[in-house]
């Protein structure tokens, strides 16, 4: 069965006050056509689970200036100054998560895992009101698991079933997300026929994936000249 | 040269042959410009590359390929890309030889904040977190001193910490300072500089080394 949809019929899955998480890193990897679609829907009260902010201009920041997250769950805000007045004026909840953390947060909760158990954060305000334990001599911090609603990702290609190919950097916490929500909806630079992409150079199956929409900026082969 | 020319040049002499190394944004990035001559390390960085070239030039910057401060970088033969949790298994999972931060405060226990001011700016600690708990040495490369003159390199940090006991060495334009049980240890003086001059500027007690020498930069 093809995965084949539009943007459309993503958009019409997003409610105010759902819980999203969004694909890339610096805006590297986030699926910008998607992130448009929900401004222009202007769809409120959102929770937002992403590696960070990005620019007032690219990737999650749009949603920062625009004022359509409640609450963001990242790393990093330090690019986007608007995040910053936010948090200040308590227009905004943020959640700051160690990096290495949020991507094991979203791996458990994909996973089915009840949380794992990590050392970054001992003795620094990222482990208050946090069960702590002590494994072979050495103290460890419990992070719970994290799932969404919707996961909001971009790759690099896609077969009509869904299965993945990121590009280089852009791939970060794409296929992390991939498996943490109800639906997933992907914009893809490429769209191929089943059969296309080699079983061994799928990077994530198919059967993680629920829409699959066509990116609407020039693919990454135009950019670069048909390189 | 500069005081950022002068630390930048002098933690690339700590890297070794073979070292799979992570440079923080900001200063630390300038490390890869220093290492030395006949010597070979591996660049990851936590967005999910090793094997991290020099920035392209203007023009040829490919949109998909960056470091973790969001800027073009170039891959080179050998190198790979990998998803977040693999990273930060690559980070945690000491497989990482040298991680070069900057900081806002040292402390004579180890202990590093370069992730917050309460009420001032709050950026967030990205993979800072994962990497000092995780590299198998940390590096501080900063400058000795705030821009208001007050020191940085305290008896005990007063800002929110980043790590609990994780830095082993700190290089400052002033001087290499490693951290020690018994203390800071004052291993090397910056150019021209003055141990009476490091005293000053330092919020702690120093140890002297008998080897005390000047930066060979």
């Amino acid at each position: 069965m093809s995965k084949i949809s539009d943007l459309k019929t993503v958009m019409d899955r997003i409610k105010d006050g759902n819980v999203i998480m969004i694909g890339g890193f610096l805006a590297v990897g986030t699926p910008e056509g998607f992130v448009d679609a929900i401004v222009e829907k202007g769809t409120r009260n959102l929770t937002v689970i992403g590696n960070d902010t990005g620019f007032l201009d690219k990737g999650i920041g749009k949603l920062v200036v625009s004022k359509q997250i409640k609450k963001a769950i990242v790393s990093h805000v330090g690019t986007n100054a608007e995040t910053g007045r936010q948090m200040n004026a308590k227009e905004m909840d943020v959640e700051l998560v160690p990096q290495g953390t949020l991507a094991e947060r979203i791996r458990a909760g994909g996973g089915g895992l009840g949380g794992i158990l990590t050392p970054t954060g001992v003795g620094t305000i990222a482990e208050e009101g946090k069960q702590k334990m002590i494994i072979n001599n050495k103290e460890y911090v419990l992070e719970l698991p994290i799932r969404a609603e919707i996961a909001l990702i971009k790759a690099y290609k896609a077969d009509k079933k869904g299965n993945l190919v990121f590009r280089a950097t852009s791939r970060n916490f794409n296929p992390l997300m991939a498996m943490a929500a109800d639906y997933v909806a992907v914009e893809a630079e490429n769209i191929v026929e089943v059969g296309e992409i080699d079983p061994d150079e799928v990077m994530m199956p198919g059967v993680f994936v629920d829409a699959i929409v066509l990116a609407k900026q020039p693919a990454i082969d135009e950019v670069k000249g048909g390189a | 040269m500069n005081s950022r020319e002068i630390i930048a040049r002098r933690v690339g002499q700590e890297f070794k042959n073979g070292n799979l190394v992570n440079l923080g944004i900001g200063m630390p990035t300038m490390v890869a410009n220093y290492v030395p001559e006949g010597v070979e390390v591996t660049f990851q960085s936590e967005n999910g590359i090793v094997g991290m070239g020099p920035v392209p030039p203007k023009g040829q910057e490919d949109p998909d390929i960056s470091n973790a401060g969001g800027q073009p970088v170039t891959i080179l033969p050998g190198g790979a890309y990998f998803d977040s949790c693999f990273s930060f298994m690559v980070i945690r999972g000491g497989r990482l030889d040298i991680t070069v931060l900057g900081g806002l405060q040292v402390d004579e226990k180890g202990n590093l904040a370069n992730w917050m001011v309460p009420g001032k700016i709050v950026p967030g600690m990205g993979g800072a977190m994962d990497l000092t708990v995780g590299a198998k040495k940390v590096i501080i490369a900063m400058e000795h001193c705030a821009k208001d003159g007050s020191p940085k390199i305290l008896k005990k940090c007063t800002l929110p910490l980043t790590a609990k006991e994780e830095v082993d060495l700190i290089v400052t334009e002033k001087a290499v300072i490693q951290v020690t049980k018994e203390g800071f240890l004052l291993k090397e003086l910056g150019p021209g500089v003055t141990v009476d001059e490091v005293k000053k500027a330092t919020g702690a007690e120093l140890i002297v080394s008998p080897e005390l020498k000047e930066m060979e930069i």
